[in-house]
């Protein structure tokens, strides 16, 4: 097996899996499901950094996929608290539903 | 070789099940099941302290973030958290042409011909954190804070109506 090869199998593989977070997020409407969607794509970036930062034998890739993670972390928290306040006035976590900006 | 065809359909299987399943705590449990197996193929590209961040903080923070907040969001009036899956042929269609653009996109463009990690290195992705790249470092403490503030803010809030 070839580098380029080898890097390349792990750019598709990555890229199906941002596809499938694409899918999930266009399929889901339950708020907490798109999220989940959110962040499979989120991975995908992060191993798609890391694969590269691999093949140029460099670890830069390995820090901003640090920063990535640490980032996604921080959008979970507020995106859950998002859904509880929701599922607080809105009694549902069906996005669709939620119509008004002042609940 | 045979590693990476392990991982990758492990982590191609599961992660296709946390967008297939219509049942929400499933589909959470899936979602640990993914990460956890990226971690795995973050040891193969040699990060292996990436790894071990990405179980610390993927499969035990936030899937348990997660987990909490599908059980404080479960009203009894509702039943069990159900996930509809909807216009499925339209989600295939807009995955699939984006997934064809980026395929074709790896296939033509020309990938870095190495040398490759050989080794992982742990000191020296530290020495990058912190000396290159320390403004976004700073910077990136400020958000989590921010953010911190926020969550707290937005779930607390009893008052809304």
């Amino acid at each position: 097996m070839t580098l380029t090869a080898d890097l390349q199998a792990w750019l598709l593989l990555s890229a199906v899996l941002f596809s499938t977070g694409i899918y999930g997020v266009l399929t889901r409407r339950n708020g907490l499901g798109i999220l989940l969607s959110i962040e499979l794509m989120v991975n995908a970036i992060n191993l798609n950094l890391v694969a590269f930062g691999w093949a140029r034998g460099d670890h830069t890739g390995q820090v901003i996929a640090l920063f990535g993670i640490a980032l996604t972390v921080a959008e979970v928290a507020v995106g859950l608290a998002l859904m509880i306040q929701m599922s607080r006035t809105v009694k549902s976590l069906d996005l669709g539903r939620a119509t008004e900006l002042n609940g | 070789m045979i590693a990476f065809g392990i991982t990758a359909l492990l982590l191609l299987g599961s992660s296709f099940m946390v967008v297939n399943t219509r049942d929400l705590v499933r589909a959470v449990l899936w979602l640990a099941v993914s990460l956890g197996l990226t971690a795995i193929a973050f040891v193969q590209l040699q990060a292996d302290m990436l790894a071990a961040l990405q179980i610390m903080l993927y499969t035990g923070g936030v899937i348990t973030l997660m987990l909490f907040s599908v059980l404080l969001t479960w009203t009894r009036k509702n039943g069990k958290p159900q996930l509809e899956i909807i216009a499925p042929a339209r989600g295939v269609l807009a995955a699939g042409a984006f997934l064809s653009l980026l395929v074709s996109a790896i296939l033509r463009s020309e990938l870095p011909q190495g040398p490759v990690l050989e080794k992982s290195n742990s000191e020296a992705v530290g020495a990058l954190f912190l000396q290159d790249h320390v403004l976004a470092f700073e910077a990136l403490s400020v958000i989590l804070l921010a953010a911190m503030v926020g969550a707290i803010v937005l779930a607390r809030r009893k008052d809304a109506v």
